[in-house]
């Protein structure tokens, strides 16, 4: 039994090496020794940040998490844009639009695919004053920006004490380097 | 006693309540609180700007005691999506998944089916980092340019979310200023893969989600 055993860690540790020999650097690959198999069901989703949570009905969060996006925006752009002009006061009147000219139709329809639009060609960042939706940074003040575009009118002065939350950045310093996140409290 | 441990409960449940929305926190009833809720999706250049770092944070607002005791779940599947022809249709995918110790990450590949249901697509290019602990270093991994974490980090979000939910709730008209971070002193257990641009798509724009999918 004790032979038995050695053989099989044996076994399992040429393996194992064999495997991490065709890797071509420090990154141990064992995945022929491993059970991937079965399938995965989707259960969340995200792209853009806060969209579930602001503009999906209480009871439909489950159902948003489980559409995918090329449905998203057939399914759900007329709750997101009644729940818009229910929520705020810059959206209450036809023709309204925010500050990237966006009515509340324009807006929503843009919101309800839920997808995050990232560029590969330079500056990456939700929106930094000049770029839009070209990504997503650990710093940019995703919330100010959403709620500006909610709240903020066709100049960004609307509604003054509901646009802008004044929490402008982290409680911890990120890094400069990978992996980006701060350590754990 | 009794009395403060019934106001305790209340609070708890009041806390809880604020805590129903803010970025994708418990964004739904069916993930909330398990190992499938995504937290957060971030995608941007990283330092070698030839390369896009992606992180997905998933559960979220975990107290430092609750940190240590905190795992990824080995039937719970995270897949970073990428749609690089503009019909919001993935094209590529980034898949990530713990076995013993380990984040195995697939791809970028190609999946076998596009939607709702997934298989671990073994044959993209397989690598692995061992999941960091609560207290440790971060340990970090390389294959093939891309760069790779997993493991609990501190929550990047920040939001004045208690006083929104006053907003939301009607008990407040406005945000104080200076606002205070909800998120302040939580973390989140987090996977980070930074990815050259040449393996999705190279250049032009990208569109990108992340899914949190369970076995069967």
């Amino acid at each position: 039994m004790k032979n038995i055993q050695s053989i099989l860690g044996i076994i399992l540790v040429s393996a194992f090496t064999l495997t991490s020999c065709s890797s071509d650097d420090n990154t141990v690959v064992a995945s022929a020794q491993l059970d991937f198999s079965g399938t995965y069901a989707q259960q969340d989703q995200m792209g853009r940040p806060a969209v579930n949570t602001v503009f999906v009905s209480s009871g439909s969060k489950d159902s948003f998490n489980t559409t995918i996006p090329t449905q998203q925006n057939a399914a759900f752009q007329v709750m997101f844009q009644t729940n818009l002009t229910g929520l705020s006061p810059a959206f209450a009147n036809a023709g309204d639009q925010n500050a990237l000219g966006q009515d509340a139709a324009a807006f929503t329809g843009l919101l309800a695919t839920d997808v995050l639009n990232v560029s590969l060609d330079g500056t990456t960042t939700f929106y930094d004053g000049t770029n839009v939706l070209t990504g997503r940074a650990l710093a940019d003040d995703v919330i100010t920006v959403e709620l500006l575009l909610i709240f903020g009118g066709e100049n960004f002065m609307e509604n003054p004490t509901l646009s802008d939350d004044h929490v402008d950045a982290n409680d911890k310093p990120f890094l400069s380097s990978f992996p980006y996140l701060a350590s754990p409290w | 006693m009794k009395r403060v441990t019934t106001i305790l409960g209340i609070s708890i449940v009041l806390v809880g309540s604020f805590f129903l929305i803010a970025a994708d926190h418990i964004d739904a009833p069916a993930v909330q609180g398990t190992t499938s809720d995504i937290t957060d999706f971030y995608a941007f250049q990283g330092a070698d700007t030839n390369t896009i770092a992606f992180v997905v944070n998933t559960q979220g607002l975990l107290s430092p005691t609750a940190t240590s005791s905190a795992s990824f779940n080995e039937n719970t599947l995270i897949e970073i999506n990428i749609d690089t022809t503009g019909d919001n249709v993935e094209d590529l995918v980034i898949q990530a998944i713990p076995r013993d110790g380990k984040m195995y990450f697939f791809g970028p590949i190609a999946p076998s089916a596009a939607g709702l249901n997934s298989v671990v697509e073994t044959s993209g290019t397989a690598s692995s980092v061992d999941i960091t602990a609560y207290g440790s270093t971060a340990i970090t991994a390389t294959n093939s340019g891309m760069t790779f974490f997993a493991g609990p980090r501190d929550d990047p979000f920040f939001m004045d979310f208690a006083q929104y939910g006053q907003i939301i709730a009607g008990n407040a008209t406005a945000f104080n200023n200076p606002g205070a971070d909800t998120f302040a002193g939580s973390n989140v257990l987090s996977i980070v893969v930074q990815v050259p641009k040449s393996l999705i798509g190279g250049s032009g724009t990208i569109n990108t989600w992340v899914e949190a999918k369970g076995k069967q």
